[in-house]
């Protein structure tokens, strides 16, 4: 089967009117269809910069990389990924329903299909009620869950979501990353999912992939052996902490446990 | 974001809903806008009791203007000369009547006018989006136009629209009329377009360009709905300018019917009848607040557009 997204040697550079800023350099990875991948790492570590080279948001400057087999470009074309900001990004101009039917819309397909898959996605999000309803009568978390559907929206084999809770409070951001996990054991895609939470990281992924800045590399990639099944009973559990300190090991390059001692 | 719409707008402002104030305001606005020409009335009969009649001096320098009666008439004399005939002449049309026939004259050749400028600013506003170097190719020439007086232009319009003869096809005067009021009105037109359709956030456009979605597909969906709140200021401050415009032109073209011609005959008359130019003037402001709330009944039926409206 066909990696969902695949990346050797991928190299980024920006160039400004300061100088050449080297963003990503000789970035190895593959992400299996159907595996859930965080990318963590301290700001400018590039991570965000590997997903919109994912999303051919942007294009990278050398190496190459792929998406279930093709270029990013036809997979972006061919709408192979779904992708969710850590702006919510609803139009507010549209309903609720209108926000989630947005890319189908655009694909043209017919108002009854949407209009049912519309409301599939509403009750997998929680947000039935508020179908009717402005962005601007939700609540944040509400904004994000339906950014959350309507990147689910065409049934996409691969998901990219960039901090998609960052914005989101303490209780709001568990509950989201219970339903994430739950709504992507559902749908069955591959999740390439960025963000500066350790505990996040390593509740959501099978794999946790640690990126250095100045320039973005990969400097550990942590496999979480957790199970499929993850419910908010994991987050106390001691098998939970030992890879949150895995990951925090991995992001400091040294052991922090004998420091962690001390300031207790 | 461009030069342009950071040099002539100010920050745009955060989203914040409008709708909730709409209705039950309107009644008040139309109350405010009555006690503010009221207030007008009483402020200019304030200066004529304040101010002597020969001006204020400082000095030998006049710093207040005359306020005798044959320079500020009293507000109750210019309505009064409004209800009378137009000259002695009998048969004559009431003051009323003669300005009525006229606004309605200039304010038909303002709406044609501020509609092609209206028109062309969009079409020229997404031009300027489409390519950034378009952008950077017009805004200049965009600025540039405004400032040439429209009294240098009145005259070459009018010579080449003469010229014009497509089959049965003329060029009327009052098209030239209307040209040189598009030319004023395309420019808010022109600028709130574009900032418009530059104001979709980069999570937005990403979206759009995510779904691959094509250049006219995120024209249609994204922004142009995301302009509504920039587009309507802008097409009300047009109709305004579209009739200063048309009015100017009326005048520099030498166009009879309107009420710019209205305003040069009366004005004649100053020395006589002092009201009857002011009737003029008057009729002229009233009608640019006319075309304006003409057209911002356009956005009535946008009201889920308006969610944050540039005022």
């Amino acid at each position: 089967m066909t990696n969902a997204v695949e990346a050797r040697g991928v190299g980024k550079v920006f160039s400004s009117r300061s100088g050449e800023v080297s963003a990503l350099e000789g970035i190895d990875l593959h992400v299996a269809a159907g595996e859930f991948v965080s990318l963590i790492g301290p700001s400018g570590c590039g991570k965000s910069t590997l997903l919109r080279l994912i999303a051919d948001l942007d294009t990278p400057t050398t190496g190459e990389l792929t998406v279930f087999g093709k270029t990013p470009q036809q997979a972006r074309e061919a709408q192979d990924y779904g992708i969710a900001f850590q702006q919510a990004g609803l139009l507010p101009w549209r309903t609720v329903t209108a926000n989630v039917e947005l890319p189908l819309e655009l694909h043209g397909v017919g108002k009854g299909e949407r209009a049912v898959r519309a409301k599939e996605l509403l009750s997998l999000v929680g947000l039935d009620e508020f179908a009717g309803h402005f962005p601007h009568q939700l609540s944040g978390g509400m904004q994000q869950r339906v950014a959350i559907a309507r990147s689910l929206a065409e049934r996409p084999s691969l998901l990219l979501m960039d901090e998609p809770f960052g914005a989101l409070d303490e209780m709001t951001r568990e509950r989201m990353q219970t339903e994430l996990v739950r709504i992507c054991a559902e749908s069955g895609a591959a999740v390439v999912f960025v963000t500066h939470s350790i505990p996040e990281a390593v509740f959501l992924s099978q794999r946790v992939v640690v990126m250095s800045p100045r320039p973005g590399r990969i400097s550990a990639v942590v496999p979480i052996t957790l199970g499929d099944v993850r419910g908010e009973g994991l987050r106390e559990d001691a098998s939970f902490f030992a890879a949150v300190t895995a990951v925090r090991e991995a992001l400091h390059g040294t052991p922090v446990t004998a420091r962690g001692v001390d300031l207790r | 974001m461009t030069d342009l719409a950071t040099t002539l707008a100010p920050e745009r402002t955060a989203p914040v809903p409008v709708r909730p104030r709409e209705r039950s305001t309107a009644r008040r606005r139309i109350l405010v806008g009555v006690l503010a020409v009221l207030l007008l009335a009483a402020l200019w009969e304030l200066v004529k009791v304040v101010v002597p009649d020969a001006g204020g001096h400082l000095g030998e320098a006049s710093v207040l203007p005359r306020t005798d009666d044959l320079a500020m008439p009293h507000v109750w004399d210019i309505v009064e000369r409004v209800l009378q005939p137009e000259t002695s002449a009998t048969g004559s049309p009431t003051v009323l009547g003669a300005m009525l026939s006229a606004c309605w004259f200039t304010l038909r050749v303002a709406l044609a006018g501020w509609l092609v400028g209206s028109v062309g600013g969009l079409l020229l506003a997404a031009l300027m989006q489409r390519w950034q170097l378009a952008e950077h190719a017009l805004v200049p020439w965009v600025v540039l136009s405004q400032t040439v007086p429209l009294i240098a232009l009145a005259p070459l319009v009018v010579g080449w629209g003469g010229r014009i003869h497509i089959g049965a096809f003329e060029w009327q005067r009052w098209m030239s009329v209307a040209l040189i009021a598009s030319y004023l009105a395309f420019f808010p037109v022109t600028i709130g377009a574009l900032r418009g359709f530059q104001s979709p956030p980069a999570a937005q456009v990403e979206l759009f360009r995510a779904q691959a979605a094509t250049w006219n597909r995120t024209m249609l969906s994204l922004r142009l709905p995301a302009s509504v709140p920039y587009l309507l200021p802008a097409l009300r401050l047009g109709a305004a300018t579209a009739v200063v415009g048309a009015i100017v032109a009326e005048v520099s073209t030498g166009t009879k019917g309107g009420i710019g011609r209205l305003i040069i005959s009366y004005a004649q008359s100053a020395s006589g009848d002092p009201a009857k130019p002011w009737a003029a003037i008057a009729a002229a402001a009233l009608l640019g607040l006319l075309a304006a709330g003409l057209v911002s009944l356009l956005g009535l039926g946008l009201g889920r557009y308006r969610y944050a409206e540039v005022r």
